[in-house]
């Protein structure tokens, strides 16, 4: 053992340098690993330590409706402390703006909610001061920010003004998202009253959360509500199930990212054995001559061994602290997508595990690449043609490992995803694209031996040849450079196809702008007044409120508790807003049954006939001609489903899960949606100054701002996957340069001997140049037009629009790669050239 | 003991399959040599020589007859035996010096007793020695190609005796040198092997040198016949 780690030692003097570049690519996959280990674990971390404070309670119930008073006194019974909070979306008009008005979600709170974590806002006083009550407001700090508006200032809500006491950077129980499309508005409760807005509008929820008892069961308080209240249309939540609910999401995107870390590391792993494969063919004369001095077969494996394991433990520790520090960036990104802060810290077992997996790859794939060591005749040190005699019989050892680090891949990949499906699954989509980026790799090889090149210029023609002389690392580049384009520009297609979709709901002709909340009595007014003001109404729409009492004859919450029957809850005690007209709209198309514009009413004309939305037909386990009962507003009416249709949602106009034909809720009480075309954002703005001065308790949304909206989330998301491409692309890089270093030796002999033969330094740089523009331009080729198939895919079974291709993009994509291959390869290899001749055949000799 | 060939040769024939049909490099070649002897094999390019050399010293798989070296039946060693076999009495010079590039001149000559088994106790001392009988003293912790090609070669030289070997097996030792320094490297090769009693082997087409050595053995077309001059 003292020889071989002596020898292993000294023979790497000449090379330590190079073989560190190699061991850089094992570095960028581990650095990704750990980061997202110990981000993760901070989560977790976060999610146990504050998980009262995720809900601010131990029990919250809600309900659409004014609260019953036997369940107000019950909640007084259960709880130690009580609060409240009366929530409903209004406009909000800031005078310091001009008068521009915004959608915002007020929360009216009484009591001394929250009860565990904290409301922080700037100045840190700001939840005190809205406790002791008058009109004051605390409003999210985005908001503050979109309107120049500072503490200080009023805001107009309703009849009343109210002045800023600070700005809400977290309120316990509620996410990043909830916040999005109406950004929040604290007053204290007793305010809301002059306002003039009762928060009875259709979005309107009244919560009572709960401090209960230290050591009292939330779950069990919770089945006991259920049970005394099973008709209130009630929503409970618990911290307990919250950081259930939670925990499953982030594990989620937790073992999606890891997946795709787990690439990179794989191909790290990959580049290190390339490399090392290039490094031992170099050693074959020392490792004859070991062995004519007396070395076994295995000691010799031994010495380069103990240097590729050493270069992977390089690695994994460059690695581990990259990925510590990456750490803080990917706080700063997706922290605040959280309802929490999450806590900097290193997490030990995870740069464990993450060190663990690559260095477990690192062995498996260093070992396979070495084998070939013990074959190495002593003879060869008297003929080095001995080294090369072909005809060899294929060594057992070999294929031994190779199964192995099919084993070790899946294990892996089965103990990221913590899956055995999903770990499979992963493991055979990894052999489908490495399959086909190493196929593709292999066929340039091929490609660029057969296909005639001869009106090519020299440089190009030597730089192709390069592709698919001996050792050449054509596959592996390809497979390299090809997974990270390809990674990085699904992410960019999907965001694509997405965004175009929704950009077309504000294409010309279509309306953008809705009006909601509109009363019974102000629906004329609001239409004279928005005609007026040059914007008719394109489309008016009823809408009801009901719940579904029964399905199929079964009461709604037999159907829930009846785990068997596996309806999602949501679709039996959401609250439905629903419409009623005589025909189908531009949105929709009928998929099954008959649709029904008309019901008369009559005493025999049996339940009423209604259309659902597909997926939520698909979800209820319905068929056609299944009844259901609602409670529309306190009225029962029995309805059947007789039609089932499509609906593009992505369209953003409104459209509803179930629609009553005609003559069914014309008497229920209804509020209404009004959606008018405003051409550009001024429009847009003046349209809803307008209503909002005198229809103030009218709601409205621009729809060009969702389609902002939606760009902000994708663009915080796209950073955590971007930043995964990142690792791989660099990690692809890193091979890139690690194997031009790797086959320097060659490199600088070649060039020794065509500059022997005249070539000068440019025509050298040229050749290079040639020969990593065709590995860039293929990879990006290559993995463009992946990234396109996964595209496909997803539009057309997840996104469920046509996919988009942006020419340009994808043209960019590639010459950004082409370029970084350039430089990087430029980077790796200069200088080699520049050796004198002589020098280099001299030594060589 | 010393009446015991140190290496015994019989009936080795080396045959490899090619596209063509067998060929066979070595045909029927038995000879032995007792300790201390020299023995040239001298032919021209292509007779087998260094096939026969690589035989002899374990570095190759015999296809018939048998070669005995120090005692040990090469044939009935594996590889790692006839590994061991080498380190223990076996020292080689070869025509491209075939030093390790990433070791000093010191550390080359000391490779064989590193891989000797159990420490050596005094080792680098003995290595300078052997270094300073080369006439490398000073140059211990020169690189390969801080040495010019004379020097490298006695590098290889010392390293041949590191062990002590019973044997030691050159490969057209001055076929890269010039005239003077391949005479000042003959003297060294002879002068080494009168001081240690080594058998010597060596592979050469220098009629100069091969008419040094006691006995020739004049390869042709894989046969070998072999000669005593004294």
């Amino acid at each position: 053992m003292n020889f071989i780690l002596k020898m292993a030692w000294r023979d790497s003097r000449a090379s330590r340098r190079r073989l560190l570049l190699c061991a850089l690519s094992v570095a960028f996959g581990i650095a990704a690993q750990v980061a997202l280990g110990s981000f993760s674990a901070g989560v977790e971390r976060a999610v146990r330590t504050e998980a009262k404070g995720l809900l601010g309670a131990d029990l919250v119930v809600t309900t659409r409706s004014p609260m019953p008073a036997d369940l107000l006194r019950t909640l007084d019974t259960i709880g130690i402390e009580r609060s409240g909070d009366r929530s409903f979306s209004s406009m909000m008009a800031f005078p310091t703006a001009d008068g521009a008005l915004r959608l915002v979600q007020v929360h009216a709170l009484e009591g001394g909610f929250p009860f565990y974590g904290k409301l922080v806002a700037e100045p840190a006083d700001a939840g005190e001061r809205l406790r002791s009550g008058g009109n004051v407001a605390i409003l999210e700090a985005a908001l503050l920010s979109q309107f120049n508006a500072k503490v200080g200032d009023q805001v107009r809500l309703g009849r009343s003004l109210f002045t800023i006491i600070g700005a809400l950077k977290t309120l316990p129980g509620e996410t990043f998202g909830a916040s999005m499309f109406a950004p929040r508005a604290l007053i204290p409760a007793g305010s809301l009253a002059a306002t003039g807005l009762s928060g009875s509008g259709s979005l309107a929820r009244q919560s009572v959360a709960l401090k209960l008892a230290s050591g009292a069961d939330s779950a069990k308080v919770e089945a006991g509500l259920w049970a005394r209240f099973p008709n209130q249309h009630l929503s409970i939540a618990t911290s307990q199930g919250r950081e259930r609910d939670l925990g499953k999401a982030l594990t989620h995107i937790y073992v999606f990212l890891s997946l795709v870390g787990f690439i990179a590391v794989l191909l790290g792993a990959v580049g290190l054995a390339s490399a090392l494969h290039v490094y031992v063919r170099q050693k074959i004369a020392t490792v004859a001559v070991l062995r004519c001095l007396g070395a076994g077969a295995g000691r010799c494996l031994g010495v380069y061994l103990v240097q590729g394991l050493a270069l992977g433990a390089f690695g994994a520790v460059a690695g581990a602290a990259g990925g510590v520090a990456l750490q803080f960036a990917l706080l700063a990104a997706l922290g605040k997508l959280l309802p929490f802060s999450v806590p900097f810290f290193v997490a030990w077992p995870e740069v464990a595990r993450g060190m663990g997996a690559g260095l477990t790859l690192c062995a498996l794939f260093t070992l396979w690449s070495l084998l070939p060591v013990r074959r190495v005749p002593p003879l060869a040190a008297l003929r080095a043609a001995e080294a090369e005699k072909p005809g060899a019989s294929p060594d057992p050892w070999r294929g031994a490992v190779a199964m192995l680090i099919g084993v070790g891949i899946v294990a892996l990949a089965i103990g990221q995803a913590h899956s055995i499906r999903v770990g499979l699954g992963f493991a055979a989509m990894l052999a489908v694209g490495f399959g086909v980026l190493a196929g593709a790799g292999m066929a340039v090889a091929w490609a660029a031996r057969r296909v005639p090149l001869r009106g090519f210029p020299y440089p190009f023609r030597q730089g192709v040849a390069n592709l698919h002389r001996p050792n050449n690392l054509t596959a592996v580049l390809l497979l390299s450079l090809g997974l990270a384009t390809f990674l990085s520009m699904t992410v960019f297609l999907a965001r694509s196809t997405l965004l175009r979709e929704i950009g077309e709901a504000g294409a010309a002709g279509r309306t953008n702008l809705m009006f909601f909340d509109v009363q019974d009595d102000e629906i004329g007014p609001l239409s004279r007044l928005l005609a007026a003001n040059g914007a008719p109404v394109g489309r008016q729409v009823p809408v009801v409120t009901m719940k579904i009492a029964s399905l199929a004859g079964r009461p709604v919450q037999k159907v829930v508790d009846d785990r068997s029957a596996r309806i999602p809850s949501w679709t039996l005690q959401r609250e439905y807003r629903s419409t009623y007209r005589g025909s189908l709209v531009g949105d929709e198309r009928l998929v099954e049954g008959e649709f029904a514009g008309r019901f008369d009413g009559s005493g025999d004309s049996g339940p009423i006939p209604i259309s659902l939305e597909e997926g939520l037909f698909h979800d209820m386990r319905l068929k056609l001609g299944d009844e259901i009962d609602w409670d529309v507003q306190g009225v029962p009416m029995r309805t059947r489903v007789t039609s089932v249709r499509a609906v593009e949602w992505r369209r953003l106009e409104p459209n509803f899960f179930v629609v009553f034909p005609e003559g069914a809720l014309e008497k229920a009480p209804a509020t209404y949606l009004a959606a008018v075309r405003a051409d550009g954002p001024g429009e847009s703005a003046r349209l809803q100054k307008a209503v909002a001065a005198m229809f103030p308790g009218v709601s409205s949304v621009d729809l060009s701002s969702i389609t902002k909206i939606l760009d902000g989330i994708f663009t915080r998301l796209a950073f955590a996957i971007e930043a995964m491409a990142f690792f791989t692309a660099a990690t692809g890089l890193a091979v890139l340069a690690s194997a031009v270093v790797a086959g320097r030796r060659q490199r600088v002999r070649e060039a020794a001997l065509l500059r022997t033969l005249g070539a000068t330094g440019r025509l050298l740089a040229r050749i290079e140049l040639a020969e990593n523009a065709v590995l860039g331009v293929l990879g990006g080729v290559v993995g463009c037009a992946l990234a396109l198939v996964a595209n496909a895919l997803l539009a057309r079974w997840l996104f469920k629009v046509p996919a988009a291709a942006p020419p340009l993009a994808m043209a960019a994509a590639v010459a950004v790669v082409t370029l970084a291959t350039l430089v990087t390869g430029w980077l790796a290899g200069r200088g080699a050239a520049r050796q004198p001749p002589l020098e280099v055949l001299r030594a060589d000799s | 003991m010393t009446s015991e060939p140190i290496l015994k040769v019989e009936r080795l024939t080396k045959t490899y399959p090619t596209a063509a049909g067998p060929l066979t490099v070595v045909r029927d070649v038995s000879f032995e040599l007792k300790a201390g002897a020299t023995l040239a094999i001298i032919g021209p390019s292509g007779s087998g020589k260094t096939t026969l050399l690589g035989l002899c010293a374990g570095l190759d798989r015999a296809t018939s007859g048998s070669v005995a070296l120090a005692g040990h039946a090469l044939g009935s060693l594996d590889e790692d035996g006839c590994a061991r076999v080498r380190n223990a009495h076996v020292g080689f010079v070869f025509q491209n010096f075939q030093l390790l590039p990433t070791l000093t001149a010191l550390e080359n000559v000391l490779v064989p007793m590193e891989l000797g088994e159990g420490a050596r106790v005094g080792g680098e001392a003995e290595a300078r020695a052997l270094l300073g009988r080369v006439g490398l003293a000073g140059r211990e912790h020169h690189y390969p190609v801080q040495l010019s090609g004379g020097e490298q070669q006695r590098v290889a030289l010392a390293r041949a005796f590191a062990n002590g070997p019973k044997i030691l097996f050159c490969d057209e030792p001055t076929g890269n040198l010039d005239g003077d320094t391949a005479a000042a490297m003959v003297e060294l090769i002879f002068g080494l092997n009168h001081e240690r009693g080594t058998t010597l082997v060596l592979v050469t087409h220098n009629p100069e040198l091969a008419g040094r050595c006691e006995s020739i053995l004049r390869m042709a077309r894989g046969t070998g016949e072999l000669q005593d001059r004294l």
